[in-house]
């Protein structure tokens, strides 16, 4: 049980920190020259980066857009992705054709390379990130979805449901759907933690989000300049960063076990 | 039989080789914004925008360009950098050594912890060893690499003073960017050994090798292993692409001359010509190494080239 609250606790503060941050006088952006580079100790909790702006309020922002871009990216896929999966695959012929050469000519890019480029060239900011995280995000659902619809459709409540009229819509609603979610809620939550370390890889590659807006990948490309002189300026983001990741992770092993999905459907269906 | 195989498996990669260019070419040209403003900057002449837009063959149809631009390709012509002036092509095979270099000495760092870790963690299994081994493998895929270089050129470099901080001079200097990349390589790697392992580990030929009073490490080492190594080399082979992915950060952490860091200076330098040829360069490795890794998992499974040519 561990294996499920332990992490859990961990991501409802994650979400918590992250809707209620602003509701709360954070100054993220205040510069005070006298503390700058200031190590963790008794004036701020977490110390003060290179302009002197005080780390944790950072951290808390950062959190904010590690979130925002999280769940907008994953739940954009997701939708996107299950939808063109399910639809293709009950539809089949040359549809589902079409979409298994677009799977796999997209899975022939390294995602995040992919994710870099398009979002070097859109240029900076939070949207962009989200849009090219998202083009690249929805194949793994799509791919999943597909492989899961080719294998319940010949279930006979489906030839039933077909037999009495009921329109493809329904069928794909009401009796696919349902059935086909446990793994793609599986892949969802790795989607998540996969999804927060490419906003932040973005960012440190200085194409996400803008200063003085803050990012936990932003804040690492920051303290890199520094690290002899004011080390926590990479340890406290990459560690807030780490804990996040490890939680969905340990989360989304245990959901995997616990809605019994085989592992290794990921690595199925190559060409 | 085996050959029949290998036809059909090339001819489809050629089939993503093609579809991959097309695709690079659209999204690049579906996203907003002039790519010659932004080369140029808002204070230029439009005289001297026409003359760029007419040099880089921009004021075509977008169908005339795609179709110069794949004709090209065939030609392994990718034009002339914007930034540099000089051949695309050229610069390319010059950054490449360094790209292979790093991503050999990461599959090294990869295997070389991934094996011993997943063996231990099957011979004892549900064991602290166990926990802790798949502890580490849980750890190595949560931290980003963007994190653990910076942390390991602090430690390494910095604080301990074995290693230089960036740049490739010598060994040395591979070893950081190499750990950095391998890691998390070698976290799925390890899981992969594992449990691959305890599948094998209660088939008939396994209580056999026992039965003939085999001791267990020997049993995993010289039957297990052997079993297990297929799924593995094509989870290597699909890591291949992360690895790309991921030499595209270390080596602009490490300043390491490759593929990657020519990537990330293209993007920043809005190099449009460049940033095509390398995302195309990066995915032709990863779609040959996996046509590679089909065609010797082929070899090494008979089951597979028999099921898929008939």
């Amino acid at each position: 049980m561990i294996r499920c609250w332990g992490p859990l606790s961990l991501l409802v503060l994650w979400c918590l920190i992250a809707l209620l941050g602003p509701l709360f006088p954070l100054t993220p952006n205040q510069i005070d020259l006298p503390n700058i580079l200031t190590g963790i100790g008794s004036q701020a909790w977490l110390g003060y980066d290179d302009l002197g702006r005080p780390m944790f309020d950072r951290l808390v922002i950062g959190a904010r857009t590690s979130f925002i871009v999280a769940i907008s990216v994953v739940t954009v896929s997701f939708i996107m992705g299950s939808l063109l999966g399910t639809c293709s695959a009950y539809i089949g012929g040359v549809v589902d054709l079409v979409l298994v050469r677009m799977i796999d000519i997209f899975l022939a890019f390294p995602g995040i390379l992919l994710a870099i480029a398009l979002a070097g060239m859109m240029g900076p900011g939070i949207e962009n990130v989200v849009i090219a995280l998202a083009l690249v995000g929805w194949v793994g659902y799509a791919r999943l979805a597909r492989a899961q619809v080719l294998s319940v459709k010949e279930q006979e409540h489906v030839v039933a449901a077909i037999a009495i009229g009921t329109k493809p819509l329904g069928i794909i609603s009401r009796h696919l759907l349902p059935l086909i979610m446990a793994p793609l809620i599986v892949e969802a939550s790795f989607g998540i933690a996969g999804t927060v370390i490419a906003e932040a890889g973005l960012s440190f590659l200085g194409l996400g989000v803008q200063p003085p807006a803050a990012s936990w990948g932003s804040m690492i490309r920051d303290g890199t300049r520094y690290m002899l002189v004011a080390p926590h300026m990479v340890v406290v983001p990459g560690l807030a960063l780490m804990a996040v990741v490890l939680a969905i992770n340990i989360f989304g092993d245990w959901l995997r076990d616990w809605l019994d999905v085989k592992a290794g459907t990921r690595h199925t269906s190559r060409s | 039989m085996f050959i029949h195989y290998l036809l059909i498996r090339l001819l489809t990669a050629l089939a993503v080789v093609f579809g991959v260019a097309v695709l690079v070419f659209v999204l690049i040209h579906l996203v907003p914004g002039d790519p010659v403003d932004v080369m140029l900057g808002e204070s230029v002449q439009p005289a001297d925008k026409e003359a760029l837009r007419h040099a880089l063959g921009l004021d075509q149809p977008l169908y005339q360009q795609l179709l110069n631009y794949v004709g090209r390709l065939f030609q392994l012509d990718f034009g002339h950098s914007i930034y540099s002036k000089r051949p695309i092509l050229d610069i390319i095979l010059e950054r490449l050594p360094a790209t292979i270099e790093l991503g050999s000495a990461a599959l090294v760092v990869a295997m070389v912890i991934a094996f011993p870790l997943g063996v231990l963690a099957a011979l004892y299994r549900n064991t602290l060893i166990d926990v802790g081994a798949m502890g580490f493998a849980l750890l190595g895929v949560s931290i980003p690499n963007f994190w653990m270089g910076p942390i390991l050129i602090m430690v390494g470099a910095l604080w301990v003073g074995w290693f230089p901080v960036s740049g490739r001079e010598g060994w040395l200097s591979l070893i950081l960017p190499a750990m950095t990349l391998g890691t998390a390589m070698a976290a799925i790697v390890s899981r992969m050994v594992r449990s691959t392992l305890l599948e094998v580990i209660n088939e008939d030929f396994m209580r056999t090798a026992r039965a003939k009073g085999l001791s267990e490490v020997w049993v995993i080492l010289r039957h297990g292993l052997r079993n297990a190594l297929l799924p593995v080399i094509t989870l290597l082979g699909l890591q291949l692409g992360t690895l790309l992915g991921g030499a595209v950060i270390t080596e602009t952490i490490f300043s390491w001359p490759g593929i990657g860091q020519l990537t990330v200076e293209a993007i920043q330098r809005r190099d449009y010509p460049m940033v095509q040829a390398t995302i195309f360069i990066i995915s032709l490795s990863y779609i040959i190494v996996n046509v590679m890794t089909d065609i010797l998992y082929a070899w090494l499974d008979p089951r597979i080239r028999i099921q898929e040519s008939s």
